[in-house]
């Protein structure tokens, strides 16, 4: 019987590992690629066939064989192609990995065709989504995907002039008197807070804003409580929060908090936590041209253009929005990272969604923007 | 054999020391002679009577000794077993053992723990300063004995407290508005020649008349506040965010803009004309109206 469990258990891993082998040569042609991907070697002789190809060939950064599958290109357009693909100067696109594609036919004729992809990124920020209109032509028996020029922003060199402030942080050693060298903690307040019920589960949001005059490094957490005073959950801002407020500054949070049902909580225990950090008062990103719209699929969004201000790239820019009914309640919390980076004296363009049911609520609503750059605390 | 004679012993000395603890043992009659104070740090004589070897115990607080006696002599407790204010215990056992309490009362005030709240401080507030004092002699005891505190507030050259308060059960404390100006306030806690110093930073309060003016440039519209100040006339510090909000035809725009060198200022793009307003934190500015570029 000793003998025999041994030999059992190595059968089995031979076995295993046999099996899995032979497996992943059957499953690598597939892996990761919702559509088509067969077709790549072949000739694109449908929209769908040339678009596929296309972003297998982006997918894998085939870059020679993706290039030449658009039209209305010139050889000196490949650099900006590839920047369109994996990102530049930092950004959250650099940092991300095609995962997969769903393609849609929108509409098709001998000649011309527009077809509808959403791309699926994986990121370090968490899976996005990018919804993106693909225009193609047919030339001679193939198909050819046309690829949107998109301008992507230089910044002619200049010096620009920055009155940098920031605040640094002297701590006290152990043998410093008890009392003597105390710094208090920052004062921040919530100043609204409202929980709704929504099909994922309950969400509860608002409002802090830092009081005091020096930085502070924020973190809302919530507790649900039902009938019996008992903690149902505890979840945290998590990133839905610009953590690092200035003097006098306001950020919207949202907690999530899936799967819960409001109807069994009978109290919500909010804590907000700050605590002193270094920062900085730079960079100053406005956000242009602010307005609800709706998006390609028609869902609700509020769109506008960052615009840095001063003369350092923001890498990943971060927007995170609340909106407000007519009576200035916070009745929702949106976010959303912008995949470019966010050159000096430039533009981006920024979307986040809002629920459908909450669209008619919304009368008003406040931008921030959170950043993180490289290269600073 | 010699660890029950010693759990026996020990057993004894429990239940003297219980019996002793609850009143049933007197120091006058058991022939232990106790002082019937002693200032922490400062010897301590015992008397005892009688003839013959004794074994000595005293415990007191963090300290515990043990050593042979003769009866009818004075022990002698060094300054060093006395360091600890609180009830000392002496036990003398021969063959009966017989006890007394006595206590060590703390030094004079040779430390002062000191503790003000907060560090920062908005101008004008009032009762927004705290401060406790706990006098303490030079063996860390906490003096219970009534003593006066002098609390000094001053901030620049302008006295804003000057009050001795009595300590109460080893504690004094006082509580102050804070002063109209931005800057250190300094609070002076002092017991004879013992004196502790804390620094509160006073910072302005929220701004007060926030005002704008806007003009168009080649890029858009360039907004700044005046200089900002609260409503004491400090200005408020650098680093403070105003909110510029430009409503315009197709939209609305938004910039967190710091305040440097006392001045906020921003830059809104586009054309076209616009309603500029500007707030800091719950304080709302004037409005600005900019036409749109000709």
């Amino acid at each position: 019987m000793k003998i025999i469990l041994p030999i059992v258990l190595v059968v089995v891993t031979v076995a295993l590992v046999f099996l899995g082998l032979t497996g992943v040569g059957r499953a690598s042609g597939t892996v990761g690629i919702a559509v088509g991907s067969t077709l790549v070697t072949q000739k694109p002789s449908t929209p769908e066939h040339a678009l596929t190809n296309l972003l297998v060939d982006a997918k894998r950064h085939n870059w020679d064989q993706a290039f030449a599958d658009v039209s209305n290109v010139a050889p000196g357009d490949k650099q900006s192609f590839i920047q369109d693909w994996t990102g530049s100067n930092g950004s959250l696109r650099s940092f991300s990995n095609l995962e997969s594609f769903e393609i849609r036919p929108m509409h098709i004729t001998d000649d011309q065709a527009e077809m509808r992809v959403h791309l699926h990124w994986s990121t370090p920020v968490g899976p996005i989504e990018d919804v993106r209109d693909f225009h193609l032509t047919r030339e001679g028996d193939i198909w050819k995907t046309v690829w949107p020029k998109n301008q992507i922003p230089s910044v002619p060199p200049q010096v620009i002039p920055v009155t940098a402030l920031r605040w640094d942080l002297v701590g006290g050693s152990a043998e410093d008197e008890w009392g003597a060298k105390n710094i208090d903690a920052p004062h921040v307040r919530i100043v609204s807070m409202n929980a709704v019920d929504l099909a994922e589960g309950a969400v509860v949001m608002g409002e802090v804003v830092n009081e005091d005059t020096i930085p502070a490094f924020v973190n809302v957490n919530a507790t649900l409580v039902d009938g019996n005073d008992n903690a149902i959950d505890d979840e945290s801002s998590f990133d839905r929060i610009a953590h690092v407020l200035l003097p006098k500054q306001v950020t919207p949070y949202r907690i999530d908090f899936p799967n819960i049902n409001l109807k069994n909580v009978k109290n919500v225990r909010m804590d907000v936590k700050a605590t002193l950090v270094p920062a900085s008062a730079d960079p100053v990103i406005g956000v242009m041209n602010q307005k609800l719209d709706a998006d390609v699929q028609g869902k609700s969004v509020l769109r506008g253009d960052l615009f840095n201000q001063s003369g350092q790239t923001v890498n990943i820019p971060h927007v995170i929005a609340s909106f407000y009914d007519g009576d200035g309640k916070v009745v929702w919390v949106s976010d959303g990272y912008v995949e470019r980076a966010l050159l000096p004296l430039t533009l981006a363009p920024f979307t986040v969604d809002i629920p459908k049911s909450l669209v008619a609520k919304v009368q008003n609503f406040h931008v921030v923007v959170n950043q993180y750059s490289m290269g600073r605390e | 054999m010699g660890r029950l004679r010693l759990i026996v012993t020990w057993m004894f000395l429990s239940l003297s020391l219980a019996l002793c603890l609850d009143g049933l043992c007197a120091a006058e009659d058991s022939g232990v002679r106790v002082p019937t104070s002693v200032i922490a740090g400062e010897p301590a004589t015992i008397s005892t009577m009688g003839s013959g070897r004794a074994t000595f115990y005293v415990l007191g607080p963090g300290i515990s000794r043990k050593s042979d006696v003769r009866l009818g002599e004075e022990i002698h407790l060094d300054s060093q077993y006395t360091r600890n204010a609180g009830a000392y215990q002496v036990i003398v056992c021969a063959d009966t053992c017989q006890s007394a309490t006595f206590y060590v009362t703390a030094d004079k005030a040779a430390a002062l723990t000191f503790l003000v709240h907060p560090s920062r401080v908005p101008v004008s507030q009032s009762n927004a300063v705290s401060g406790v004092a706990i006098p303490f002699d030079q063996f860390r005891n906490l003096i219970f004995t009534p003593l006066n505190v002098n609390f000094q507030l001053t901030t620049g050259n302008t006295l804003l407290l000057s009050r001795a308060v009595r300590t109460q059960d080893g504690v004094a404390w006082f509580r102050n508005a804070s002063g109209r100006s931005a800057g250190a306030l300094q609070v002076v806690a002092s017991l004879d020649e013992v004196s502790a110093r804390r620094v509160v930073q006073q910072v302005a309060s929220d701004p007060c008349n926030l005002r704008i003016e806007g003009e168009r440039t080649k890029t858009g519209i360039m907004v700044q506040t005046e200089p900002v100040h609260d409503c004491s006339g400090n200005p408020v510090p650098d680093g403070t965010i105003v909110t510029f909000t430009a409503v315009e035809q197709n939209g609305k725009s938004t910039v967190d803009a710091p305040i440097k060198q006392g001045i906020a200022r921003a830059q809104i793009s586009g054309p076209g004309g616009a309603v500029i307003s500007a707030a800091s934190g719950v304080v709302m500015g004037n409005e600005v109206r900019v036409g749109a570029q000709p």
